[in-house]
């Protein structure tokens, strides 16, 4: 094989021979940011270790910190709380469960729960029985109608409830649904649906269209295949979408404040802001019990299902 | 891949039921709410009378009115501006694992999951006018002094700032999530070409990585927009919308008019104003997602 | 133009296991072309990335002009890399791609566009300059991908299997491209491939990796004619290399030197088969056989004979063959490890 510009070449084949090829190497110049460097990823651009956990630990803190604070206060007796000169990060007197019995014996706590619980339950449902269907036709049963419509679906997620509060109460109070919670059984599938088919489609896609082209060919009808494949197979897809539209019937704030007055019909996203208090004194320990109560279960399930929800919408987004 | 002739029908009959709910219940509010904006209806009224620009007008000739518009926008884009370099540095800082990741990305997402009112009062507590945790900081490190301590929520400009924090702080996670799916969707190859190439970490940040996730950012923003834009909760629950209307924007504004104060073609003709903004939030989203097909 | 030496080169990807490469010693020559040879997993491209600097060993050192650069970024290493996928940037133009590399390393300007015009002209892309890389072909996105690396004028060129995303028929033409590129610009390369006729084409000296071991370094006629052990007798060469189990040792012999008896020259082993399948493919024969009694018998052997022999055999004959015995090579069974040869008994 002819070689290029090189010098003469040596003869004798092989690896490598004496190790004294040439001076005693000196070593390069020192890595600008310091020898001290984890193996891990320093090889491209990447900035050292030590400042990402500082912008990690940075962040963390900034974002999680109400939370944290949120559990402190709900465990300090009353006066330790109010006491200006107290470090409020330390308990000065003995944590208490006086907050937490307040709030379960006293208030309308357990019940707002309740009422969220089954919001969520029956809104989730007509969402499923719904979208699913829906989803299913936009991922295989349209042409370009059905790309237009899926997109038409998604904008309507971006109608915000501010815009339409003020017509939905009177539609409300023309059904007779006022302060009622199913008024907002009855209107919160208008975002939980759009988002919903959104995130199905999604999921559907990724399904082999030849696994049903299989099924139909062995004799069942498209609904049957629909019915008895697919949903299965996407039940972790279905999963997500499930804990998703419950966090997002969860953090609904507007429509529940304007449809619901009473408060034993109220909804915990409601309730714990605007009953938590006596005249213009908020009950601060039990305020924070409750919140933190009816957050960290969401965030819990939500984290978990979270990598799923990507890998969903990143699949729709690459047709 | 043929569409059988039924098809068509299963489709269109699978796909009806939540087309007409959604119709329905969004499609009539809509139109109904344009209709109050140019009426005369109150919450006890019974009849309607079209009443062309008169609501607008007056609605326009209040200056709280005006202030709530302004403090819409300004809020909206402070806040966003404050997300999208937060969300970018944390998504960079993300990207890569490392042990623990798992529980620094739960404790980051508590923000977005925890909902909006329930977050919102956690954060008044925080911002309390006495018992203000952030204040006997900020008194202990002599950055304030014991009598003097900041008015986060009583005082105008701090209330603002007070608002914008907490939206920022809610909308923070989200905007990470959608940047940090753009950032692991780069290719590992091209990264390493740059390094190789002799581009320091900077460069191939602000020259390739940042271009490259361009619509991704686009999203984060668009949708950051849209949901600080059209939020009544964070104003509702901190501040009111006061101190003397100082921080109220569009939708608490049109719940204070339409609700609380009965005038339901009041609180319609103030949120109609959201309308060009989402229309063109839409427009904007449709053209990013148009163009990130043709790569 | 310098010499790439790698010193016990390691990489332990995982504890407790065999590494991803295993202390491998090399040494190239200045301006060679060195191909790293090996089936998927054998560590090629992981001991071609951390000559690189994208990875870093765990243990061994990386010598560059002499120069140990094993803790040194990949910039700071005067080495340019070319990877399967091109990885052009996808928002810069041509142009920008090229120019990149110069912008980075603080080239001054008036500098920049000759160089970039110089290396688009040596890769004949003169006229795509403007164009984004998603409006180019696979080629020449290859050749913007090499024009970008020849700009910085580097002393160590790294290839990693550029040719496999391109179509077959593309492929051939693209190989004597490079070829013809190495030989103008006479740069140290060092280009990884799971091909071995790539491999054997253009490489000055092969490295047949297996398991993160190299088997044998040496020029395509060394690892083709005289391989060191069994997994480079085997993997270059198509068909492979036959192995006849010989109690204490392997013997082998590669297809095309299993003749028909009447064209065997020299002292030659004689063997008996029946042929099972005979494929015509136009330039030459495929024989598939298997050996009619003795010893061996039941074992098959394939053998390739050029069509220029126009020798009948049909399918299901019983024909005698014959291996030159200079063509035959020894290895031991345990290791498989090329060892003296030896007369042995065939039938």
């Amino acid at each position: 094989m002819s070689g290029g510009l090189g010098g003469p070449r040596p003869a004798g084949q092989g690896a490598v021979g004496p190790r004294a090829t040439g001076p005693a190497a000196p070593v390069g110049p020192a890595d600008p940011a310091g020898p001290a460097r984890p193996a891990r990823g320093w090889r491209v651009p990447v900035p050292p270790a030590v400042l990402r956990g500082v912008i990690v630990l940075g962040f963390a803190a900034a974002l999680a910190f109400p939370f944290l604070w949120m559990g402190i206060t709900s465990f300090k007796q009353t006066t330790d709380l109010y006491n200006t000169k107290n470090n409020p990060f330390l308990f000065n007197l003995p944590p208490t469960l006086e907050h937490l019995k307040l709030l379960f014996n006293e208030t309308l706590f357990l019940r707002w729960l309740l009422n969220t619980a089954f919001a969520g339950t029956v809104v989730v449902t007509i969402t499923l029985l719904l979208g699913l269907p829906a989803a299913y036709a936009l991922a295989r049963l349209t042409g370009r109608w059905g790309e237009r419509l899926g997109i038409g679906i998604f904008l309507t997620y971006l109608i915000p409830p501010t815009l339409l509060f003020i017509p939905m109460s009177r539609v409300v109070a023309l059904l007779g649904l006022q302060d009622s919670l199913w008024s907002i059984i009855l209107v919160y599938p208008t975002f939980t649906l759009p988002f919903s088919i959104w995130l199905l489609m999604a999921f559907f896609k990724s399904v082999p269209r030849e696994l049903e082209d299989a099924a139909m060919v062995d004799g069942l009808t498209r609904f049957q295949a629909f019915l008895q494949l697919v949903i299965p197979i996407s039940l972790s897809g279905i999963l997500t979408v499930v804990i998703f539209s419950f966090t997002l019937v969860t953090q609904e704030f507007v429509y529940a404040l304007t449809f619901i007055s009473s408060a034993a019909h109220q909804t915990v996203s409601v309730g714990v802001p605007i009953y938590l208090v006596r005249g213009d004194v908020y009950y601060w320990g039990s305020l924070m019990a409750a919140c933190l109560i009816a957050s960290l279960p969401v965030a819990v399930l939500y984290n978990l299902f979270l990598d799923r929800f990507i890998a969903g919408f990143t699949v729709g987004a690459v047709k | 891949m043929a569409v059988r002739h039924g098809d068509r029908w299963l489709g269109a009959a699978m796909f009806t039921p939540a087309l007409l709910y959604i119709a329905g219940l969004v499609g009539v509010p809509l139109i109904l709410a344009f209709l109050y904006s140019v009426g005369d209806v109150t919450v006890g009224s019974v009849g309607y009378h079209f009443v062309g620009l008169a609501n607008f007008r007056s609605v326009l000739q209040n200056p709280a009115f005006r202030g709530a518009l302004l403090h819409s926008f300004i809020f909206t884009v402070s806040a966003q501006l404050i997300v999208i370099v937060g969300a970018n540095v944390l998504a960079v800082a993300l990207r890569n694992p490392f042990r623990g990741r798992g529980l620094v990305r739960f404790l980051c997402l508590l923000p977005w999951v925890a909902p909006i009112s329930l977050g919102a009062i956690g954060w008044k507590w925080i911002l309390d006018s006495i018992y203000s945790v952030v204040n006997w900081g900020l008194v202990r490190l002599h950055l304030v002094k014991p009598f003097d301590t900041p008015m986060w929520l009583g005082e105008p400009t701090l209330a603002m700032i007070s608002v914008i924090l907490v939206h920022a702080w809610r909308m923070l996670p989200f905007s990470t999530v959608i940047l940090l799916a753009g950032l692991t969707a780069i290719p590992r190859d091209i990264p390493e070409a740059a390094a190789v190439d002799g581009a320091s970490f900077w460069r191939t940040h602000f020259e390739i990585t940042l271009p490259m996730m361009k619509p991704v950012i686009a999203v984060a923003l668009l949708f950051g927009i849209i949901f600080t834009f059209t939020d009544m909760t964070v104003v509702y629950i901190l501040t009111r919308g006061g101190p003397y209307d100082t921080t109220h924007v569009l939708p608490s504004y049109a719940f204070f008019a339409g609700i609380l104060g009965g005038s339901l073609a009041e609180g319609a003709a103030v949120s109609v104003f959201l309308v060009p903004i989402l229309v063109l939030v839409a427009w904007a989203m449709l053209r990013v997602a148009h163009r990130t097909e043709v790569v | 133009m310098a010499i790439v030496e790698t010193r016990d080169l390691t990489k332990v990807f995982k504890q407790g296991q065999l590494g991803a490469v295993n202390d491998v010693n090399l040494l190239t020559r200045e301006g060679e072309f060195m191909v790293f040879l090996g089936p998927s997993g054998s560590g090629k491209t992981t001991l071609l990335r951390m000559i690189a600097g994208l990875e870093e060993p765990t243990r061994g050192d990386v010598l560059i002009g002499g120069r140990v650069v094993t803790r040194l970024p990949p910039r700071e290493r005067r080495i340019a890399m070319v990877f399967q996928s091109y990885a052009l940037y996808p928002h810069l133009s041509v142009y920008k791609n090229i120019v990149f590399p110069l912008r980075a390393q603080k080239v001054p300007k008036e500098e920049r566009r000759p160089k970039v015009e110089w290396a688009a002209g040596l890769l004949g892309i003169g006229d795509l300059l403007d164009r984004k890389p998603r409006e180019l072909s696979g080629g020449e996105r290859q050749r913007v991908a090499l024009a970008r690396a020849i700009v910085r004028e580097p002393s160590v060129f790294l290839l990693d299997e550029p040719l496999s995303n391109l179509d077959a028929k593309l492929r051939a033409s693209a190989r004597d491209e490079l070829t013809q590129f190495h030989k103008r610009i006479g740069t140290t390369t060092i280009y990884v491939t799971h091909d071995q006729v790539e491999a054997m084409a253009m490489g000055d000296r092969i490295v047949v990796l297996d398991k993160g071991l190299v088997r044998q370094v040496g020029s395509p006629r060394e690892v083709y004619d005289d391989p060191a052990d069994t997994f480079v007798a085997t993997f270059l060469g198509s068909p492979p290399m036959n192995l006849v189990d010989h109690g204490e040792v392997l013997a082998g012999f590669r297809p095309e030197h299993l003749l028909p008896a009447a064209l065997a020259t020299g002292p030659s082993v004689a063997i008996t088969a029946r042929v099972t399948n005979v494929e015509y493919l136009g330039n030459e024969r495929v024989l598939y056989a298997q050996i009619q009694g003795g010893r061996f018998d039941g074992q098959r052997l394939i053998g390739r004979l050029p069509s220029v022999y126009h020798v009948e055999i049909a399918d299901g004959e019983v024909v005698p063959l014959a291996i030159p015995e200079r063509h035959l090579r020894f290895f031991g069974k345990d290791d498989g490890r090329r060892v003296e040869p030896r007369s042995l008994a065939w039938q």
